[in-house]
């Protein structure tokens, strides 16, 4: 019939239209301001069954000490949350006492500082945001709690970024005190390149090459955004099998109360 | 009528004294007749109200862990996400549900634009919907602007701020909506507090929007009125059972955003905390509002964009007269088809041009796209209406259903 046929015909134009629109949405630009499209190195956390590599977990805690928290505050970890990452009670008590938080006020109205306890947060290596700033070129260094989901891209931004400083091309001319990368808007970074060959020495014997120490990080830095992931897959994959048959079984008994209408 | 368990004796007692088992047998049982022709579109309404229910429990409970003040909202929802039992369950279940409360809003209404559900004797059921979606609009804004992220802040400036287009009084109206002179914690407050109010007024109109349907019963993909019992079959079981189908679709489709992919509808922005010092490089606001969005900024003023996006919802109060057509469905109106093909998309054009900045050829399109919209429901529906020939209607609903089904039992049947 031609008007079905002029019907489909439209209807398929007017798909199509919606779905071209989509792919020239999501191409990605590389106009002024704009950044390059971050790396997909793949980790352990992808996909419906992910799950955090706990060497990943452990040693990005240890790029994190030793690295990330000169500057990097990371305000939402209480120490209580490591032995989720696999140490033991012990070994995050030991943690913890390295830190000296602020108390307090005592019995004669003074604060005071004492080693940190599992119940205490980490501290943070700035007082506040403007010491922060003094001492950082003017620039505030982001809290990292959250930072994999406040970030366009999440990990394979922040993986991207850690790998990916280089010269500034030719007709870049960088601020003061500024770095180059390309995976940044902008391409300008107050931050320089934080990891370094070796900058840190991993206790398991892992060699710690930047893409290493990077990919370490990423996975420490995601799972402190999202404690909760291997929690909510694995309960994720209970509930669709428990609605996948139940939507089944109520398949089933519409068909037999409908059957003697058809 | 026999309710069902009508011979248990406490069940006879209480309905001597309350007739809550008849009522709710007209309601939704076997005393309710609907057209037995209807759809898996005619799922969405029941849908949407699950939906609402599962919006207002978690909220209830989320509530229980919210601080609604500048320096701790942001705090106390990352609080819900690390130290309360199940706190990220409850909380992407409220966040994504509003995406999916959206969701099997906007299929319900489009499938009521398709068969011609606002049309006479409908028109108020039509209005009440829509006085529904625009509370709904009102409160899922309020509601992201709770966590207090980049988004939240500046969407809240945003919109706060199209008040301000308003001749005259404008400036004073928002300073009256802020509670200050910027948005800050007062405004934070007095949005908990209507996010919270407003889903129990959503609730008390959906009452009325089934207490309108319940009076002419549904509409059905034929359009044409039901005619006698032969085209109608008992709500329950029937439509019981096929709501309860649709219900676990729904739930499972749902449960894959929460558990799967929970962050995708929102924005990463709103992960980084309110910051009134600095501006996101574009605000943006949840998909289901960046239509109305791309209609606001076509108009390059102010007070123009915000009339536009007012009449896009507007407009939509008059279509039961703009639609001149005798015919509902239009599965019968081989013009008028076409049209809703072309309006379907049009909308979602507009929604990615929504979530584009307004630069370079988004603002073009978006214009012919802002046009085209008002240019559907002004001009081609009435006019089509008026020319159109419509297709040959089916004698009745049973008819329509039993050539369909086409086998050798259902023609013996219809003899």
């Amino acid at each position: 019939m031609t008007s079905s046929i002029q019907l489909n015909r439209l209807r398929f134009i007017s798909m199509a239209l919606f779905v071209g629109a989509v792919l020239v949405s999501a191409t990605p630009s590389m106009a002024a301001g704009e950044s390059k499209a971050p790396l997909s190195p793949g980790f352990s956390f992808e996909g419906p069954f992910g799950t955090y590599d706990r060497g990943e977990l452990q040693r990005g805690f240890q790029v994190y000490q030793e690295v990330c928290s000169a500057c990097h505050a990371l305000k939402y970890l209480a120490f209580r949350n490591l032995p989720r990452i696999g140490f033991s009670e012990d070994q995050v008590k030991a943690i913890a006492a390295q830190y000296e938080v602020t108390d307090g006020p005592d019995s004669e109205g003074e604060m005071f500082q004492r080693p940190a306890v599992l119940a205490d947060y980490m501290p943070s290596p700035f007082d506040n945001d403007n010491a922060a700033r003094a001492t950082n070129n003017g620039a505030l260094p982001p809290d990292l709690s959250l930072i994999v989901k406040a970030r366009v891209g999440s990990a394979n931004y922040l993986y991207s970024l850690l790998v990916g400083y280089e010269d500034p091309p030719a007709d870049v001319e960088l601020g003061d005190g500024m770095s180059f990368n390309p995976y940044f808007s902008g391409g300008q970074i107050a931050m320089p390149a934080p990891l370094l060959e070796d900058g840190v020495e991993y206790a398991d014997g892992t060699v710690a090459s930047v893409n290493q120490m990077a990919r370490d990080v990423t996975t420490f830095l995601t799972w402190v955004a999202e404690p909760e992931m291997e929690a909510r897959k694995g309960m994720g994959a209970k509930v669709m099998i428990f609605l996948v048959l139940l939507t089944v079984l109520l398949y089933l008994v519409k068909r037999k109360v409908w059957r003697d209408l058809h | 009528m026999s309710s069902p368990g009508s011979g248990n004796r406490i069940v006879q007692w209480i309905e001597y004294r309350l007739p809550i088992f008849s009522w709710l047998d007209h309601s939704v049982g076997s005393g309710y007749p609907a057209p037995r022709n209807l759809n898996y579109l005619w799922n969405m309404g029941s849908l949407a109200g699950i939906a609402l229910v599962i919006q207002i429990i978690t909220g209830i409970v989320l509530a229980m862990h919210y601080v609604p003040h500048g320096s701790m909202a942001f705090d106390s929802v990352e609080h819900i996400m690390r130290n309360v039992n199940y706190g990220w369950l409850i909380r992407y279940i409220h966040s994504n549900g509003a995406s999916m409360f959206f969701l099997v809003v906007y299929i319900h209404i489009f499938r009521g634009l398709y068969y011609g559900s606002y049309k006479y004797p409908r028109e108020l059921l039509w209005w009440v919907g829509l006085a529904i979606m625009l509370l709904m609009m009102a409160t899922a804004f309020m509601g992201y602007v709770l966590p207090w992220g980049q988004m939240s802040f500046w969407g809240a400036t945003v919109i706060t701020n199209l008040f301000s287009a308003i001749p005259l009084i404008g400036e004073p109206i928002v300073t009256w909506l802020w509670g200050g002179f910027a948005v800050d914690s007062p405004t934070l407050q007095r949005f908990f507090s209507l996010h919270y109010l407003l889903p129990f007024v959503i609730a008390g109109i959906v009452i009325i929007h089934i207490w309108a349907l319940h009076t002419h019963g549904s509409n059905n993909p034929t359009g044409i009125d039901v005619r006698g019992p032969q085209d109608t079959i008992p709500f329950h079981p029937y439509y019981t059972v096929k709501d309860l189908l649709g219900m676990g679709v729904f739930l499972t489709f749902f449960a894959y955003w929460v558990f799967y992919n929970p962050n995708y509808l929102g924005h990463p922005d709103n992960y980084i905390p309110a910051n009134p010092l600095q501006t996101p490089p574009h605000i943006v606001p949840e998909w289901y509002l960046l239509p109305f969005y791309a209609i606001l900024r076509a108009i390059p003023d102010k007070l123009g964009g915000v009339i536009a996006m007012g009449a896009a919802i507007g407009v939509l109060f008059l279509i039961p007269w703009l639609d001149t057509s005798r015919v509902r469905a239009a599965t019968f109106r081989p013009i008028y088809k076409q049209f809703y093909w072309i309006l379907l998309a049009d909308i979602l054009i507009l929604g990615w041009i929504g979530a584009n900045p307004p630069e370079g050829y988004f603002i073009l399109i978006g214009q012919l796209a802002t046009t085209y919209y008002f240019l559907h429901f002004l001009i081609i529906m009435p006019f089509v209406g008026w020319f159109e020939t419509p297709r040959q209607l089916p004698e009745s609903i049973a008819s329509s259903v039993l050539e369909k089904g086409g086998g050798g039992a259902a023609g013996k049947e219809a003899v």
